[in-house]
């Protein structure tokens, strides 16, 4: 893939992009104001589908002819029928979730592959901040103070793994990325910022 | 186009029929009471079919002949609009059981007297083969339906009977069923008609004098429902009408009294009451599932048409789980669906109303449908 409107996607949305197959069906759950859609459906011909809980952000993504519906990853992705789509998506929503493992197994049985991606609190600075200062991380990727964060189930890449391992997922890709570039996957937990991870059953 | 009496506003046509009912029963001929704007283009891709609510009628964009207010839908409808004559081809048709100009009650039988109450009962269906009937003689094949309450079933009626011709669907504030609270209100309004004496088992024609505080009534009750219960605190609080102090009799002392009175009396004016009654059931007896084995999912199985739904978070007769259901079922048919649900505190009217969300929301959808 290429063109403009990729490179101006969030890094871990471009990661997605690139590798997601042209001409599949995808649906991109908490989809924002569908960029990554957009992004799918104008380059790789992909029928592209979204869910976002923001009502503004839904009216902009139908306002650029996506198909997109406002609801919540925790109850509605039970509507849709087993292996509706190729790819679901999850990105950067994962640790908001009320119930992360049970949003993963609706992932992977709506689609025959999921991209999760997700910020990592195992990050160095992130410990350093709770080590060194004392304090709840505030970072580039974690830009919110405690009592106002959506994310409620904080996760880090090896506990990602463990629960992948634990449930026998199969692991086809893993990217880490620091800032908007990939890093090598030793001591990703530590050096990475933030991971995305396509999964299948 | 432009000697074309088949187009512009004020039309009717006479179909010879037949249009076989749900009900059983055949009617023939058909008369439907039309406007069309705007120019169908060469491959007649443009057309926009726009579904009124229980009783609105064709005048979607231009002035009512009786009330002499201006269209119903002037802010979704119009140069510079979502909707726009200047490049769609915009029919909206008065439905069947109306009394705008389509065959219902008030219209002559074959015996030259009006129907009344030997209309046939009718279907949200049976208004949608009369409107296909329309568009076979305008020459629309392909085409998109916009509908917001009744309007909307409309809409998703049209998807599930004709999916081949519907390229896109919008529907506002609506629902696939009537629940038992919506029956319950227009039972209401249906006995209020019936329990007035000028009703006369609906043979009120000759009279010149028709049931006309029955149906103010049943419009008042309607009325209610159409609005918030903040909208009205808001609008109208406890405040009193025209007076100091409360007149411990029955006149309107509330502000929101003489307002309903007020909306009851001008709708007299304008509607049939035997068409209120007709419209109502057809409404009522509403239900997409039902008609396809009792899954919703089945009436859009295999279905092209792409599809936007909107609700109003304040909007109570036809909440936002109705069109959350429609949604799923969208989801599980694997149509292309788009839904959201829109902040607005007019409650189930807000569809009418000023909500440039709304707007927005619809004219995207319709460009990304190259419309």
């Amino acid at each position: 893939m290429n063109g403009q409107a990729l490179l101006a996607l969030r890094p871990d949305l471009r990661i997605i992009a690139d590798h997601v197959a042209p001409g599949s069906r995808a649906l991109d759950i908490g989809c924002g104001d569908g960029a990554l859609m957009a992004a799918l459906r104008d380059h790789a011909g992909v029928d592209a589908r979204g869910i976002e809980i923001d009502a503004g952000n839904v009216a902009s993504a139908v306002a650029r002819g996506l198909s997109v519906v406002q609801g919540d990853a925790d109850v509605d992705l039970a509507g849709y029928p087993s292996n509706a789509f190729d790819y679901a998506i999850l990105s950067q929503t994962l640790q908001t979730t009320r119930a992360p493992d049970k949003v993963l197994d609706e992932l992977l049985r709506i689609g025959g592959r999921a991209f999760v991606s997700f910020p990592n609190f195992a990050y160095w600075r992130v410990r350093a901040s709770l080590l060194w200062g004392g304090r709840m991380p505030v970072t580039r990727t974690l830009p919110v103070a405690w009592y106002a964060t959506p994310n409620i189930h904080h996760l880090t890449i090896d506990d990602f793994r463990a629960f992948l391992k634990a449930r026998a997922i199969v692991t086809e890709g893993a990217w880490f990325l620091n800032g908007d570039r990939l890093t090598s996957e030793w001591a990703a937990n530590f050096r990475a910022e933030h991971a995305v991870f396509l999964i299948r059953r | 186009m432009e000697h074309d009496q088949r187009f512009g506003t004020q039309r009717s046509v006479t179909l010879p029929g037949p249009l076989a009912l749900d009900g059983g029963q055949i009617l023939t001929p058909v008369t439907i009471g039309y406007e069309t704007y705007g120019t169908l283009n060469g491959d007649a891709s443009n057309a926009i079919l726009i579904c009124h609510a229980l009783t609105g009628d064709q005048h979607v964009a231009s002035l009512h002949p009786v009330t002499g207010k201006p269209g119903w839908w002037t802010r979704m409808v119009g140069e510079g609009k979502p909707i726009d004559p200047a490049r769609h081809f915009i029919v909206c048709a008065n439905v069947l059981g109306s009394c705008m100009g389509s065959s219902g009650p008030a219209t002559a039988a074959a015996d030259g007297q009006p129907y009344a109450m030997r209309f046939p009962v009718i279907t949200i269906r049976d208004m949608v083969r009369a409107q296909a009937m329309l568009l076979d003689h305008l020459g629309v094949r392909v085409l998109t339906t916009v509908g917001g309450s009744m309007g909307g079933m409309q809409v998703l009626e049209w998807a599930a009977t004709y999916p081949e011709r519907v390229r896109s669907a919008v529907i506002v504030a609506s629902a696939a069923r009537h629940s038992a609270q919506n029956i319950a209100f227009h039972e209401v309004g249906r006995q209020a008609i019936m329990a007035d004496p000028k009703w006369r088992g609906g043979d009120y024609y000759a009279s010149n004098d028709p049931p006309a505080d029955g149906l103010a009534v049943a419009r008042m009750a309607a009325h209610i429902t159409y609005l918030s219960e903040d909208g009205l605190t808001e609008k109208f609080g406890r405040k009193l009408q025209a007076r100091e102090s409360k007149g411990f009799g029955f006149d309107a002392d509330f502000q929101v009294e003489s307002y309903l009175r007020h909306q009851g009396l001008s709708f007299v004016d304008r509607f049939d009451a035997n068409s209120y009654l007709y419209i109502t059931r057809a409404m009522d007896y509403f239900d997409l599932a039902e008609e396809h084995g009792g899954l919703l999912a089945n009436a859009f199985r295999g279905t092209k048409t792409r599809f936007c739904l909107v609700s109003f978070d304040t909007d109570w007769l036809y909440p936002t789980r109705e069109s959350r259901s429609i949604v799923q079922a969208l989801n599980a048919a694997g149509a292309a669906a788009s839904f959201v649900e829109l902040s607005s505190p007019f409650g189930h009217d807000a569809f009418l109303l000023d909500v440039p969300e709304l707007f927005r929301v619809v004219d995207g959808f319709l460009k990304a449908g190259g419309l």
